[in-house]
């Protein structure tokens, strides 16, 4: 996972409820491809017009929000499909930190995994961000430091927001999930023979 | 202390508290499919991590399959290479692979129920988010992404965050024409699609105890759609009835040790919820999706929406969106809307049942010339069932291409697609943008309502085609 601290850059607004992976990625693009090289797909069904060219008014085609490392949304963000591609694309297009007022649970857990990190605001606040970020024209950048957890607006109000402790400390190091949970082997391993004697079917039934 | 369906069976699976609200859950099993599972298995190997337990995993390709007649791994060649891949770390690593053409190969989500593998009281996980479907049997089952697979299959566990509990009661005798994606449809409608977002949903109620299992994994199926990755139904004496003998369920002895342990588990009388919701049949018609969310869905006597009356500004541009990618004028009636394409077909609706039901409706009818119309059954033995009580001929006969299994237009990863433009009924899960293809336009209906509109060329009323 890539690390995280603290992010600087102009918020690009795509206020817009109920944003699905579908939406953020096509299934097409992941068909037979990897974890890079999917920024350029991202968001692919707003970003061009049907003749293939760019959609001027599509948010992250205009100036000041092409390299926007911060994307404001609407509510239930990345819900929808399990693709975990949804989260590669949007790191590939460059970036790192989503705020919206919630996530899809599935997409939430995915950004986590990679270094995405996805910030839960009510609803005027995302707005109250996207307001100060249009009034200069995307030229006044939104701040972000995890480790003192607040979003810092454009008009240099301080906001805090919470995130998981688990979450946030394995972001800021940048830690392994599996490396982490192997450390519990011996009680993993112990769970199971637990187990195969209270629910020998749950085991015996798939034995090779 | 009462407990619910979902404690009885989340609390047990952890096997340590890692501190702030999370829990190392234990994964009884895992589903794999071809677009995800080939490389999960490869990244773990590639990480220097070991499989411990393969006889847990179960694999099947489904999605980047084509699902023309006569169909080979090869007739999608990008599909192909998935599947090559899939092959090829199935039988590195001991995880049994359920191949096309094989009994037990389809739609991993068909698969998983159908030979036993999905049992009451496990935890089940894949990466698909419809694994919610095999709730239905009573199973914690819940999607996962890439990274979150490759640690379970490394480990065998997930690290994860207790959800909410809420309970959706469906009371009441189901009205004519509405089954259980009618049911599960106009309770996202109601709700919104945000609904479920932290919680593990109990659906009960007299309606859901009076569904088949088939039923039951339809109504899980869409929790998703309603934000909850995780859907279920108590099991009961019909869960039973549909498990026994089925290839990885508990034989003998076994069986009778599962049984007792399945009777423990249905929520206790005074178990409370966080969420407790309560749906009256009565109130609920055939339903069909206008936009491009599945909670935009109206009973099919329904009108159009109009933006105007949102009060949100942000629900009205949603809904201005939706109308102009659909095509729509709002206050229009939605029946009568002229359509393309039907597919009947998905995890949600692609069992022998969904088949009887729209066979029922096109038997001795004819689809409207205009109407390119697919069916795609669920798995291999949905198939040789169907072909043998002659479903597949009542299809061809009314003007369906009768296909081989997979996931087809439900998520167009497999060279298949509706094409741009074009209005398409479907029995899938997603009336996203571009879900069906870019340009596609796609309405949500139950399998009866889509033969319906196949047979109408243009979206219609079942009731007003009672076979």
């Amino acid at each position: 996972m890539e690390k995280f601290t603290k992010l600087s850059g102009p918020a690009a607004p795509l206020m817009r409820a109920n944003v699905d992976t579908d939406l953020i990625i096509r299934i097409q693009r992941l068909v037979g491809t990897g974890r890079t090289g999917l920024g350029p797909y991202a968001f692919e069904n707003l970003r061009f017009l049907p003749d293939g060219s760019e959609n001027p008014d599509f948010v992250l085609n205009k100036a000041p929000y092409r390299e926007a490392p911060i994307l404001l949304a609407g509510t239930n963000f990345g819900c929808g499909s399990s693709r975990e591609g949804a989260v590669w694309a949007l790191m590939g297009a460059g970036i790192r930190c989503v705020i919206a007022p919630s996530f899809g649970d599935i997409f939430h857990n995915n950004c986590f995994q990679n270094g995405l990190l996805p910030i839960a605001l009510p609803e005027d606040v995302v707005k109250q961000i996207a307001a100060e970020t249009e009034a200069s024209q995307g030229a006044r950048h939104t701040a972000i430091d995890l480790v003192r957890q607040v979003v810092i607006t454009p008009e240099g109000a301080e906001i805090p927001f919470s995130i998981d402790a688990r979450k946030r400390d394995a972001m800021l190091e940048g830690l392994d999930d599996i490396a982490l949970t192997l450390r519990l082997k011996d009680q993993i391993e112990a769970w199971q023979k637990a187990d195969h004697a209270k629910r020998g079917w749950v085991w015996d039934s798939v034995k090779f | 202390m009462a407990a619910t369906l979902f404690d009885k069976i989340w609390d047990p699976h952890v096997i340590a508290d890692l501190g702030s609200g999370w829990s190392l859950l234990h994964c009884d099993r895992v589903l794999l499919h071809d677009l995800s599972g080939g490389r999960a298995l490869r990244e773990v190997g590639e990480a220097g991590y070991a499989i411990p337990h393969p006889e847990l995993a179960f694999a099947t390709p489904d999605h980047a399959v084509a699902t023309t007649p006569g169909r080979t791994a090869e007739s999608f060649p990008k599909g192909g290479e998935l599947i090559a891949g899939l092959r090829k770390r199935a039988a590195e690593t001991g995880v049994r692979l359920f191949d096309l053409g094989q009994d037990g190969n389809g739609i991993v989500h068909v698969m998983g129920p159908e030979l036993g593998i999905v049992l009451p009281g496990t935890t089940l996980v894949c990466g698909d988010s419809h694994t919610c479907t095999n709730g239905g049997l009573g199973a914690l089952a819940f999607g996962i992404g890439a990274s979150e697979l490759r640690h379970v299959l490394a480990t065998q566990t997930l690290p994860q965050k207790k959800p909410k509990r809420m309970r959706i009661r469906f009371e009441g005798t189901a009205p004519a024409g509405v089954t259980p994606k009618d049911m599960i449809l106009h309770a996202i409608g109601r709700f919104g699609t945000g609904a479920g977002t932290g919680y593990a949903v109990e659906y009960a109620g007299s309606a859901v105890r009076a569904l088949s299992v088939e039923g039951r994994l339809t109504l899980c199926n869409l929790s998703i759609e309603m934000g909850a990755k995780m859907g279920m139904v108590a099991p009961d004496e019909v869960t039973y009835a549909c498990l026994a003998g089925r290839r990885f369920a508990p034989k003998g002895a076994a069986w009778d040790a599962a049984l007792a342990h399945w009777r423990s588990l249905p929520s206790d009388a005074d178990a409370v919820f966080d969420e407790d919701l309560l749906i009256d049949m009565a109130d609920i018609a055939p339903q069909i999706t206008w936009g491009t969310s599945p909670e935009q869905v109206l009973p099919v006597t329904g009108h159009v929406p109009d933006p105007a009356l949102a009060a949100d500004p942000i629900r009205r541009a949603a809904y201005e969106a939706a109308l102009s990618y659909m095509d729509l004028k709002p206050g229009q009636p939605i029946a009568g809307t002229k359509i393309d394409w039907v597919f009947i077909g998905s995890c949600t609706n692609s069992r022998i049942e969904d088949l009887r039901a729209a066979a029922a409706v096109l038997r001795g009818r004819k689809v409207a010339p205009h109407v390119t119309a697919w069916v795609v059954p669920g798995s291999e033995r949905v198939k040789r069932e169907a072909e043998a009580e002659g479903l597949d001929a009542a299809f061809t006969a009314a003007g369906f291409e009768w296909r081989e299994p997979g996931c087809a237009l439900c998520v167009a990863a497999n060279g298949e697609a509706v094409p741009p433009g074009a209005r398409c009924v479907s029995t899938s899960n997603r009336n996203f943008v571009g879900r069906q293809g870019p340009g596609a336009r796609t309405h949500l209906a139950s399998p009866a309502m889509a033969a319906a509109a196949a047979l109408a060329g243009a979206i219609a009323d079942v009731r007003q085609f009672a076979a």
